[in-house]
């Protein structure tokens, strides 16, 4: 069933035009994967999915696309003109996949598993990969910075220094000699 | 019972569904984004179905891995997107031609 679901919401997300709609169909197929990948014992990953994809990354999806499509994206035929080709493509690959898959069955013997998927994971993840997680941090942190960065409204606010100005000053610019009577000031 | 194939082909139809979504959407980045998003979910799906029935649980870890270098992608990709926009008022790849000599 969720697997039905998954592959129906997929095909909406690739097949509606308006990017919104497309969007909303990624979440629930996103919330499909979900749910399968909590009956396959991986509840921390599920849940994971869940929490990033819907709560993080579909979230800034539907900001990007409701700050930047206003009217002018629905309208005009998205589609590609040689769709035909990419279908029979696709079609071959499938055929392709499928028949490869269907053609010998493993042998599945399930040993529910009793130990905490959680902590199985944090506990090989901190011991055993704990360099790639660190280089995954290090990821997530260029990953800000560049965000960051590419913002325009960032740049245009900057202070900075402008050497061609600092050098091509002159000494009138900076100070002002006049010329006036000695008084005292009694 | 639910054998192993069974993931492995709706995780291949999902595949497929996202290829097919990156060929007929070639023109606007918001949808070549979300095709990205359905491969990658198709491959996760793989990973965790093979770590379930090998009993192997280095599968997941990779999952994790690729879940955060893909939120990094998308996170920049959209953040292009956005400074894209504000540049040319248009998100279509084909108009995009300001480097072509």
């Amino acid at each position: 069933m969720f697997a039905g679901t998954l592959i129906a919401s997929a095909t909406m997300t690739i097949m509606s035009r308006d990017p919104v709609r497309s969007a909303l169909f990624l979440v629930l197929s996103f919330f499909a994967a979900a749910a399968l990948w909590i009956l396959l014992t991986a509840e921390f990953l599920g849940l994971v999915l869940i929490l990033v994809y819907v709560g993080a990354v579909m979230t800034l999806f539907l900001f990007v696309i409701m700050t930047s499509h206003r009217v002018d994206l629905t309208i005009k035929p998205s589609f590609s003109r040689y769709w035909p080709y990419a279908l029979a493509i696709v079609l071959l690959f499938m055929l392709l996949a499928l028949s490869v898959l269907s053609s010998y069955r493993t042998p599945s013997q399930l040993i529910r598993a009793n130990v905490d998927n959680t902590a199985a994971l944090g506990s090989i993840l901190y011991t055993h990969y704990v360099y790639p997680f660190e280089i995954m941090g290090l990821l997530l942190l260029v990953g800000i910075i560049a965000a960051i960065s590419l913002n325009p409204r960032v740049i245009r606010d900057r202070k900075q220094q402008d050497p061609s100005q600092q050098i091509c000053v002159k000494p009138s610019d900076r100070i002002r000699l006049i010329k006036m009577k000695p008084s005292i000031r009694s | 019972m639910i054998a192993l194939n069974d993931y492995l082909i709706v995780s291949a139809v999902l595949f497929s569904l996202g290829l097919l979504g990156l060929m007929i959407h070639r023109r606007s980045i918001i949808h070549l984004l979300m095709s990205i998003e359905l491969l990658l979910l198709a491959v996760n799906t793989n990973f965790i179905a093979f770590s379930y029935y090998f009993h192997s649980i280095a599968g997941q870890v990779f999952v994790f891995f690729i879940l955060g270098v893909a939120a990094v992608e998308a996170a920049i990709g959209l953040a292009i997107l956005l400074v894209l926009f504000r540049a040319k008022h248009d998100v279509d790849v084909d108009s995009l031609t300001s480097l072509k000599g």
